[in-house]
């Protein structure tokens, strides 16, 4: 008995740590390969961090780049939990930071206390319903949520850039994007001389707030039930395809809320394209984080903090800024390696103690 | 002469030894029974002989040469077939691809040449496979032919199968144990592993029982009996007779009026049935698998709709489902058992109050379930699959019986347990019955269904072809009314013609 203990907390051990393990070896392969284009890897890693992480204005710029990788983040998080996979990460931003722009643009003379939050709602609400759609598909037409997340994305990506381009364009503009929003609808920024603001308090507020639903609450019982096995959680009664829709709106929604972020936070309004891959990035970081919020907040600050220095480091070391793609990408990889290595180790011929039975 | 000889083979996993310092001597042409509870080392060893495990200790002899088995290539080169209880076969392939898969090292496949050595190499052995059918359409009994065959075609001399009769009707096992024994005029040695004692008296000539790892004795079976084989393999006595009396009850607590339900596909599984279980009773549903059972019982659970007719239960009346497949139906394996027991119950008090869980209220329940049903380990929060089988289904009846429900689904109860956890299982559910409870217990085993029912139903195509005393019916009688259609074999046709005419009636009946 003491020794199966012994063994399920090292297990969690293996689990809190091999994410940072990953990253330091991703950060170890990265240095090999900067090294072979001829750059000094401790120069541009010096460089990186230093920008990311020491000064007021590029720390701020981590934060704003943590902050919809975080939110989009815990929306793949959230169907991972459910057994679904939600790549639909990048379409739900773009719905996301449609709603809110609405909100923001046509909704005047509100003060900011209401405005704001029906603003980050109603990017909530169009993202889950984008996610809510290809939930639906799977309960009512058997379609996999792979396939129609994945696509759906194209069709908010381009219904956004139509929009900009027609009917949301600002007058006289150079380039396609929306007018400013009123300011009531403005995330305030929390860091002087620097762009970061609320966005981030809000992710981590919900990542506190999952976690909770997860361990606490009949809810997140609900959900890993499905998620485990659906057939059984059916079995005993659970309302599996409701429970799937549900999560499929919620894990869209907080994916609009990263999109919400990026036009209420950062941009006060919409551009097209905006969402930068965004959404792919948060399915990564929610595989990395193993189904813990917190592991997501992590991990979503670690791509921040490459996303944010990549292009001081290319400037000051000369390393191209597509080596951070590079690590995340290793990242990734180390992380399959660890759990396929947890997954041999686990499921290395176990043999069940003989028990007498009355 | 001995053909197969292990001497002082040991396995470990971890602190666990698997198989301690096992000795067997398998001598050509004999069929040589390996009897064990599950959990006794049977399968380690059995992976052993067939190269998926390497034994830390011991030497395994093919003939008195001293042989090392690192594959399973290399066991399929020494002569070591093996036919896995869940079969290994491509579904989509037809009989001849199946079987000449991975054995043929050539590129160009010759399937025409292949079909007709395989036809050939059947009719050898009697068994009548169309060599160019694809497996998912053939019957299990015609699929595990096909896996016999799969090993007769790469030369083995040493068959081994393991519970190979676990998924065949009765006249499937009889013809098995023809082919079986014919093999072995042939000078083919076979490894028979089982838990089942009446098949081990009549098929084989030796039987080894393990138990906790250990050949506890080898005999042979003209010598024994099926009590003494089952105390070896147990260790204690086993009394599978239970008393059953008739009980004051009159109230009826199920009551289905020609019932049709539809399966998944969309075709009528369920037609027309009907049925009234009173309280303290037990039917019996006997059955090949697949005739409609599943979706009868998931329509009384209320799972799938009714298409037909009517279902009523008394007002307020509980169910206790233990579903046929407890690691995929009854429970979420990586929850722990604590977890797993309230997955019924987890959204109300007591167990949660406006909408957070109540862990202490979580943790008590658990603790008394586990002493209740005697659920080992011991431990709350241990997770579903590190339980052995019958523990696992001590959790899922522990989680249906709670609050005493009125009505009881058992879908095959004991399927894969061994006896002392079968006879638990059986045990409990004639204590339900004893309470008052109304159970509707269904099996493909016919003499457990006489054994614990009241009375017995047998479900063929979707109706209830006959419904019997438990107390007068035999399991020849029911295991021809179970295999409706098959009237045309031997057995049937020879040994049982008095019962063709209530075959025949069926379609009245229903």
């Amino acid at each position: 008995m003491l020794k199966r203990f012994s063994v399920q907390a090292q297990s969690v051990l293996i689990a809190a740590f091999s994410p940072c393990l990953a990253m330091l070896a991703a950060l170890m392969v990265g240095a090999l390969l900067m090294t072979m284009a001829g750059a000094n890897p401790m120069q541009a890693y010096a460089a990186l961090f230093q920008e990311s992480l020491l000064t007021v204005f590029g720390f701020g710029n981590t934060l704003t780049k943590t902050t919809p990788l975080l939110l989009a983040g815990l929306g793949v998080l959230v169907a991972l939990r459910a057994g679904l996979f939600n790549l639909g990460g990048e379409g739900q931003i773009y719905m996301g930071g449609l709603g809110s722009l609405l909100a923001g643009l046509y909704l005047q003379g509100l003060p900011l206390w209401i405005h704001l939050p029906l603003a980050l709602l109603a990017g909530f609400v169009l993202g889950g319903v984008w996610g809510a759609i290809a939930g639906y598909l799977k309960i009512a037409r058997g379609l996999n949520e792979v396939l129609t997340t994945l696509l759906l994305n194209y069709v908010a990506q381009y219904h956004v850039g139509y929009l900009v381009n027609g009917p949301l364009i600002e007058p006289g503009a150079p380039s396609p994007y929306s007018p400013l929003i009123t300011e009531t609808a403005r995330l305030p920024r929390v860091l002087p001389q620097s762009q970061a603001h609320l966005g981030i308090f809000l992710g981590l507020g919900l990542a506190l707030l999952l976690a909770v639903v997860f361990s606490m609450t009949s809810l997140g019982f609900q959900v890993d039930a499905v998620g485990q096995n659906s057939v059984a959680a059916r079995y005993a009664g659970i309302p599996v395809k409701r429970t799937i829709v549900g999560v499929m709106a919620v894990s869209g929604g907080l994916a609009g809320l990263a999109g919400s972020a990026e036009v209420l936070g950062l941009k006060h309004r919409l551009f097209e394209n905006f969402a930068g891959g965004y959404g792919f990035d948060a399915i990564a970081i929610a595989l990395l984080s193993r189904g813990n919020p917190f592991g997501v907040a992590l991990t979503a600050f670690f791509f921040g903090a490459l996303r944010s220095g990549a292009n001081v480091m290319q400037r000051s070391a000369g390393v191209p800024v597509t080596i951070v793609s590079a690590i995340q990408g290793l990242t990734l990889l180390f992380i399959a390696i660890s759990l396929a290595v947890e997954y041999k180790t686990r499921s290395a011929p176990r043999v069940k103690p003989f028990q007498p039975t009355p | 002469m001995t053909d197969l000889r292990l001497e002082g083979v040991t396995k470990r996993f971890g602190d666990c030894v698997a198989n301690d310092n096992i000795d067997l001597r398998v001598a050509t042409g004999s069929i040589h029974a390996v009897l064990g509870e599950n959990g006794a080392g049977k399968t380690t060893l059995m992976n052993i002989l067939s190269g998926l495990y390497q034994p830390d200790e011991g030497q395994i002899y093919l003939d008195e040469q001293p042989v090392h088995i690192h594959s399973s290539q290399a066991a399929i080169a020494h002569g070591i077939g093996m036919i896995h209880q869940h079969f290994m076969l491509a579904p989509s392939l037809t009989v001849t691809e199946n079987i000449v898969l991975g054995a043929d090292a050539g590129f160009h496949l010759r399937r025409r040449a292949k079909e007709g050595e395989i036809a050939a190499l059947s009719q050898s052995y009697g068994l009548s496979v169309p060599p160019h059918a694809r497996v998912e359409d053939l019957s299990l009994g015609v699929q595990q032919r096909v896996e016999i065959l799969k090993v007769l075609y790469r030369r083995a001399k040493i068959l081994i199968l393991d519970e190979p009769t676990a998924v065949l009707t009765p006249v499937e096992v009889d013809s098995l144990l023809r082919l079986l024994r014919l093999l072995a005029a042939q000078q083919h040695t076979i490894l028979f592993i089982s838990h089942k004692l009446d098949e081990v008296m009549t098929l084989c000539d030796q039987v080894t029982i393990l138990r906790r790892g250990k050949v506890v004795g080898t005999l042979a079976t003209q010598d024994c009996n099926q009590r003494e084989l089952a105390r070896l393999m147990v260790g204690r006595d086993i009394n599978r007779a239970y008393p059953k009396t008739a009980l004051p009850y009159r109230q009826i607590n199920l009551s289905m009026r020609d019932l049709w339900v539809r399966n998944r596909r969309g075709l009528l599984a369920v037609q027309g049935v009907s049925l009234e279980l009173k309280a303290g009773e037990i039917v019996g549903i006997a059955g090949i698998d697949g005739n409609g059972q599943r979706e009868l019982a998931d329509a009384i659970a209320k799972l799938v709709p009714i298409e037909r007719g009517t279902l009523s239960m008394p007002p307020d009346c509980t169910l206790g489902y233990i579903p046929e497949d407890r690691q995929k139906m009854g429970l979420i394996l990586r929850f722990s058992i604590a977890r797993n027991l309230i997955l019924k119950a987890f959204r109300w008090l007591p167990f949660a109050n406006w909408g957070w869980l109540r862990k202490k209220a979580i943790e008590k329940h658990a603790i008394a379930a586990i002493k209740t049903f005697d659920i080992r380990p011991a431990h709350p929060d241990l997770p579903a699959n590190q339980l052995s089988g019958g523990n696992q289904q001590k959790v899922v009846l522990a989680r249906e019986l709670s609050g005493n429900p009125a009505v009881i689904l058992a879908m095959h109860p004991t399927r894969g347990l061994d006896i002392g956890a079968t006879e638990y299982v059986q045990r409990t559910l004639l204590q339900q019955r004893q309470r008052g409870a109304a159970t509707l217990y269904i099996s493909t085993d016919l003499e457990e269904l006489i054994t614990m029912s009241d009375r017995i139903a047998v479900m063929y195509e979707g109706r209830f072809v006959d419904i019997l005393s438990a107390a007068t019916a035999t399991v020849e009688q029911l295991g021809l009314l179970m295999a409706g259609g098959e009237r045309s074999t031997d057995r049937a046709a020879t040994h049982h013609s008095t019962h063709r005419s209530r075959v025949t009636q069926w379609p009245t009946n229903a």
